[in-house]
């Protein structure tokens, strides 16, 4: 099995949101990233493949230089080798622009299967995987739960709404999006860290000529739907008057 | 302006008014066409055709039950190929997120994904969605020719403010798809385990998320549960970490609520909790990031220190 795992280094968390003059992105000098988690799930799950079926995991991402740090790290919970599309615009790119330059530095590879996670945390578009597997001429399923393989056919657990989910087979080569809790991630190992500083980042070049299909106008902290009333004080003051309202104006308790 | 309808067995998911209330905002007059895809799709076509839109066309082929995305984006190309429109529309569901990618990779024509309000008519429209996790909200632009496919959040259009009209003339559409393109072999939906706790029936809920830190903690909350008559449940990371059941998760990969009074602790307000639990008559945060999205959809916010406040709410309730 060549598996291919499709990551993205995101923001943390943590991270609170400061804009850029033109309020059209976020100021990049400061943010602390980690990698999508979705798409550390989407790794695990590879990982997992293989020590099962036997092959190798091919770790992708389309980035800027910082993404590097992100593809260590998926080499050191054991990932063989990567490839990076690396492109400064990258850091800021729509989904069809991402899938198009992932589709260019895979396609030779034949991969067998191709994971990332269901969506990103930074944009969120939900987009890049299925194009991809457009792009690439494979079928595609998303938001999966469970991934079986026997014998060169698939089979997969689809989330739908509302606690359902549904089997789903599928010829390979395929491409799923995994979704998050899948299994239960593991992290590097120091042996693990050491070993990733031999494993190869195949470097590939942004192909010319693509273009975004949208484009941020602007970007604003939200504002409320509703009248929010904070409530401040200590813990023990800020309860006594929670309780109250909760008794006397929202008739809630 | 077109409107792709969702719909299983006939029955057909409310999402849809709500998909159509976001195109009459976007038509500005321009005639709105509803398209409903499926093998058999009964009664659906008659039941939307009261909406105020200019037609109905059921296109039904028996390579669209059950659901594959490789069938329905056939189906959906095919449509918008006859109708020309300048919008797509459709709800964000699960369904549309597996199928409208790949027909939008097919047509190569831009998607946007998600989105929750709409500024202005027609060609020169923005659509807001949100980034980073709910933190910040963009305006965005299509680019690169029509028709534009866009997808809206379930409860960011009012199903009932579809204005009504017609009956709508209902049309066939002439589909064909050739079923050896069609990839997916899906099996019948099933439920994993049976719903124990029937949250939807709560008067009052603790939902606990990430700030709970870890398992040791959960009982913090339980006891704040108790002591307000309220049932225990919480955001997905805390179902996948196991510390919790999967069946007392809110959020739309789980279950929808909308009890008298909903207290979040420790949960930042991913837009996929959100969508579980805004409808909820009064709304409590408890987070130590006063930025956090959740504060948004609050009726009450407290920032801090849930393991402060938490203990600090069971003592005063328990002063009767």
């Amino acid at each position: 099995m060549k598996i291919a795992v499709c990551i993205k280094q995101v923001p943390t968390r943590e991270w609170q949101p400061r804009l850029n003059d033109a309020k059209t992105w976020i100021r990049e000098q400061d943010i602390s990233y980690e990698m999508n988690e979705p798409d550390a799930y989407a790794l695990e799950e590879a990982l997992r493949l293989r020590e099962k079926h036997g092959g190798e995991v091919v770790v992708c991402s389309a980035g800027p230089a910082r993404v590097q740090t992100v593809i260590r790290e998926a080499l050191a919970r054991g990932a063989d080798r990567a490839i990076h599309v690396e492109h400064d615009s990258l850091g800021s790119a729509d989904a069809f622009v991402l899938a198009d330059a992932l589709a260019a530095a895979m396609k030779d590879e034949k991969f067998d299967l191709v994971l990332t996670g269901l969506q990103s945390d930074d944009q969120g578009h939900g987009q890049t995987g299925v194009i991809l597997a457009e792009r690439l001429g494979i079928p595609s399923s998303t938001i999966i739960m469970d991934v079986q393989i026997e014998g060169g056919s698939l089979r997969v657990k689809r989330e739908l709404e509302g606690g359902w989910f549904q089997w789903i087979s599928m010829p390979l080569p395929a491409l799923l999006t995994i979704q998050s809790g899948i299994n239960q991630l593991r992290y590097a190992t120091l042996k693990g860290i050491m070993a990733a500083k031999k494993k190869e980042i195949r470097k590939a070049a942004l192909p010319d000529g693509l273009t975004p299909a949208q484009k941020i106008v602007s970007l604003a902290v939200p504002t409320r739907s509703k009248q929010t009333q904070m409530i401040g004080g200590s813990a023990a003051d800020a309860a006594k008057e929670l309780v109250r309202r909760l008794r006397d104006e929202a008739r809630a308790l | 302006m077109l409107v792709i309808a969702e719909q299983r067995d006939g029955k057909l998911n409310r999402a849809t008014w709500e998909t159509i209330a976001a195109a009459q905002r976007l038509a500005g007059g321009t005639p709105i066409t509803v398209a409903v895809l499926g093998a058999a799709t009964g009664g659906v076509a008659q039941e939307l055709a009261s909406a105020a839109v200019a037609e109905i066309l059921v296109a039904e082929h028996p390579a669209l039950d059950p659901y594959t995305p490789d069938a329905y984006a056939s189906a959906a190309a095919a449509v918008i190929d006859a109708a020309k429109p300048v919008f797509v529309l459709l709800p964000h569901t699960y369904q549309t997120r597996d199928f409208a990618p790949l027909l939008a990779a097919r047509i190569r024509k831009p998607l946007v994904t998600d989105v929750t309000a709409i500024d202005g008519t027609g060609g020169d429209a923005t659509f807001a969605r949100p980034m980073f996790q709910g933190k910040l909200a963009a305006h965005v632009k299509p680019q690169g020719g029509t028709p534009a496919i866009v997808t809206i959040q379930i409860g960011a259009f009012r199903a009932d403010a579809a204005q009504k009209g017609g009956p709508a003339p209902v049309k066939k559409a002439d589909v064909q798809i050739d079923a050896t393109s069609v990839r997916q072999k899906p099996e019948p939906p099933f439920r994993e385990a049976k719903q124990a706790v029937d949250l939807g029936q709560a008067e009052r809920i603790v939902a606990v998320g990430r700030g709970i830190k870890s398992q040791e903690h959960i009982p913090l909350a339980e006891k704040l549960a108790k002591a307000m008559g309220a049932e225990v449940a919480a955001s997905r990371p805390i179902c996948d970490n196991g510390w919790l059941p999967m069946e007392r998760q809110i959020g739309s990969s789980g279950q929808t609520v909308a009890p008298k009074l909903y207290v979040a602790l420790g949960i930042s307000g991913a837009i996929q909790h959100l969508v579980g639990m805004k409808g909820s008559r009064t709304i409590v945060a408890i987070n130590k990031d006063a930025e956090a999205p959740i504060f948004e959809v609050a009726d009450y916010g407290i920032v801090g220190d849930l393991f402060e406040i938490a203990p600090a709410i069971v003592a005063e309730l328990e002063k009767g």
